[in-house]
């Protein structure tokens, strides 16, 4: 393993430590678990994420203005402890209930459904919406399933806005269930990367292959495949969105093209050429682009589309402002 | 030998088995690495350490305490389905238990059967589903069948140990539900499951302990 690291048992925390160095004006360490919160708490309905460590700049990296209010920091690729869930939530919260939007895993859903039920006991009122964009996990009769990926920071992003703006817990759960249900992103892995932990890499692949829908702990994929050219992979990356997520025409989208770690902007980029292509092609409007590593996996090689398709009430919550060290959007 | 175990020596039982677990951090890391994503030893080995130090530095006045302790220091330090799951199976173990003072084969099977509700109840497994439970439950049956033979405590940890294998070796042939094997689908055939090898090395490691301190 080559990795910058010290001490492969201490890596969660020096990275914490290292981030509330850098962004400690702004940002609150819980004593005792792995949880960070804004400083800036406001009277409005907290957001809580969370998930396994590894994947920066998810989740750490989804807090802040507009966005969610406190982070529980897991081992890495393990779901944080329902004791962190719950310090988390009680520092948010502030009398308006919390949401809990955390990605579908079994060990996510159940360490956020023991901390909530302990944040429950203390009279607090938790919801819990659970992402799950991952097209290539489960078939659609089982969509409920499904893993949570990339697609997860159109949720934050959106609930983050609704609960800025004032909304109730009832609301901003309804609004970031709608987020979810319109998000299809589906993924392609390369090469894996490497378990800072343990040394291991997340999966073997041949030199000259690449697979589809592999997972981002290496969870594998649905098709194995000589490595593809640009262009007719993102083809077949989006035939997966449209077959279960048919746009029409003059419908409005979000793109998000995300890199796993060790692909480069470059090929993003190149990528994105295709996506906005194929999308003019079918007229469908594209009203916002992001490109970069927004889910990663340490230098896992591979990245993931991900299309949020918007209605009015979905993009006027898009469009409020959000501000964190590792996502920016500036607001129409 | 000894039929029933003492608070203290009931901790050291569970220190022992904190030790193999550990030991086995490799295996149970290979095993998981074949069809999960590699953390299965890693998660036990920080979950075993933490409940060793807990156990060790808490007041413990009877076996509840033990369970207790070494559940909720597993679920606070693991995170992860086998954070909650394994740490759900010792905290459940004695979640609606009377005061016991004294382990032996009856309290512990009581134990078991609680333990396996609970589990299955947060986990939503079933027997055949390539998780802990197709190690766990027959355990427990078979310490239930000791119970009705009257055995001696030895006597029945090796039966619950080597149910506990069989179930571990029929996860090979079974089709994974749960986790992240689940999407290998029959890729996964083949592959033994990496809670249930955990949960065989628990009661291996119990009845090594009960056979090396006699008396």
């Amino acid at each position: 393993m080559k990795k910058i690291i010290n001490n492969q048992e201490q890596v969660v925390e020096e990275m914490l430590d290292g981030f509330m160095a850098a962004y400690g004006d702004e940002y609150r360490k819980i004593d005792g678990v792995n949880g960070v919160v804004r400083k800036n708490k406001k009277e409005k309905v907290g957001i809580v994420i969370g998930g396994g460590s590894g994947h920066e700049p998810l989740f750490l990296g989804y807090v802040g203005e507009g966005l969610a209010d406190g982070v529980a920091v897991g081992n890495v690729f393990a779901a944080p402890t329902p004791n962190n869930v719950h310090e988390v939530t009680k520092a948010v919260d502030s009398g308006k209930g919390v949401l809990h939007i955390i990605i579908n895993y079994a060990g996510d859903v159940m360490n956020f459904e023991m901390g909530a039920e302990l944040a429950e006991m203390e009279g607090l009122t938790v919801k819990t919406v659970s992402v799950c964009d991952d097209v290539v996990s489960a078939p659609i009769e089982r969509s409920e399933e499904r893993r949570g990926i990339a697609g997860a920071l159109y949720v934050y992003k959106i609930a983050g806005a609704a609960a800025e703006q004032g909304l109730s817990l009832e609301e901003v759960a309804r609004i970031a269930q709608k987020a979810s249900d319109s998000i299809r992103t589906v993924g392609i892995a390369l090469t894996p990367g490497t378990i800072p932990n343990t040394g291991l890499p997340t999966f073997e692949l041949a030199d000259d292959e690449m697979e589809f829908g592999m997972g981002i702990h290496g969870e594998p994929g649905v098709h194995r495949t000589k490595l593809l050219k640009a262009d007719e992979l993102t083809d077949k990356m989006l035939t997966y969105i449209f077959n279960e997520m048919p746009l029409e025409n003059n419908e409005e989208v979000c793109v998000l093209v995300n890199g796993l770690g060790s692909t480069t902007p470059m090929e993003l980029m190149i990528v994105n050429r295709r996506i906005a292509q194929i999308l003019e092609e079918r007229n469908i409007r594209v009203y916002n682009t992001d490109i970069g590593n927004f889910c990663t996996t340490q230098e896992m090689g591979g990245m993931s589309i991900s299309l949020l398709k918007l209605d009015d009430e979905l993009k006027k919550y898009f469009d409020v402002p959000a501000y964190s060290p590792f996502y920016m959007r500036k607001g129409k | 030998m000894a039929n029933s175990l003492t608070v203290e020596q009931t901790c050291l039982m569970f220190n022992y088995i904190s030790k193999k677990i550990i030991e086995n951090k490799p295996l149970l890391t290979e095993v998981d690495g074949a069809i999960g994503d590699g953390d299965h030893g890693i998660g036990m080995s920080v979950g075993f350490t933490a409940a060793s130090k807990r156990l060790n530095e808490t007041e413990l006045s009877s076996i509840n305490d033990i369970f207790k302790t070494t559940g909720m220091a597993m679920i606070n330090s693991m995170g992860g389905a086998s954070g909650v799951i394994f740490g759900t199976m010792f905290l459940g173990g004695v979640k609606k238990a009377p005061l016991i003072e004294q382990l032996n084969l009856e309290s512990l099977t009581r134990i078991c059967e609680s333990a396996l509700k609970e589990v299955k109840l947060r986990g939503k497994a079933e027997i055949g589903d390539k998780t802990m439970v197709d190690a766990l439950e027959p355990a427990v049956e078979a310490l239930k069948e000791s119970v009705s033979q009257s055995l001696c405590l030895i006597d029945g940890l090796k039966s619950a140990e080597k149910s506990a294998k069989e179930g571990v070796e029929k996860t090979k042939e079974q089709y994974p539900k749960f986790g992240r094997a689940k999407t290998l689908g029959e890729r996964a055939i083949g592959h033994q499951d990496a809670g249930a090898t955990s949960v065989w090395i628990i009661f291996r490691s119990m009845r090594e302990w009960v056979e090396k301190n006699k008396n």
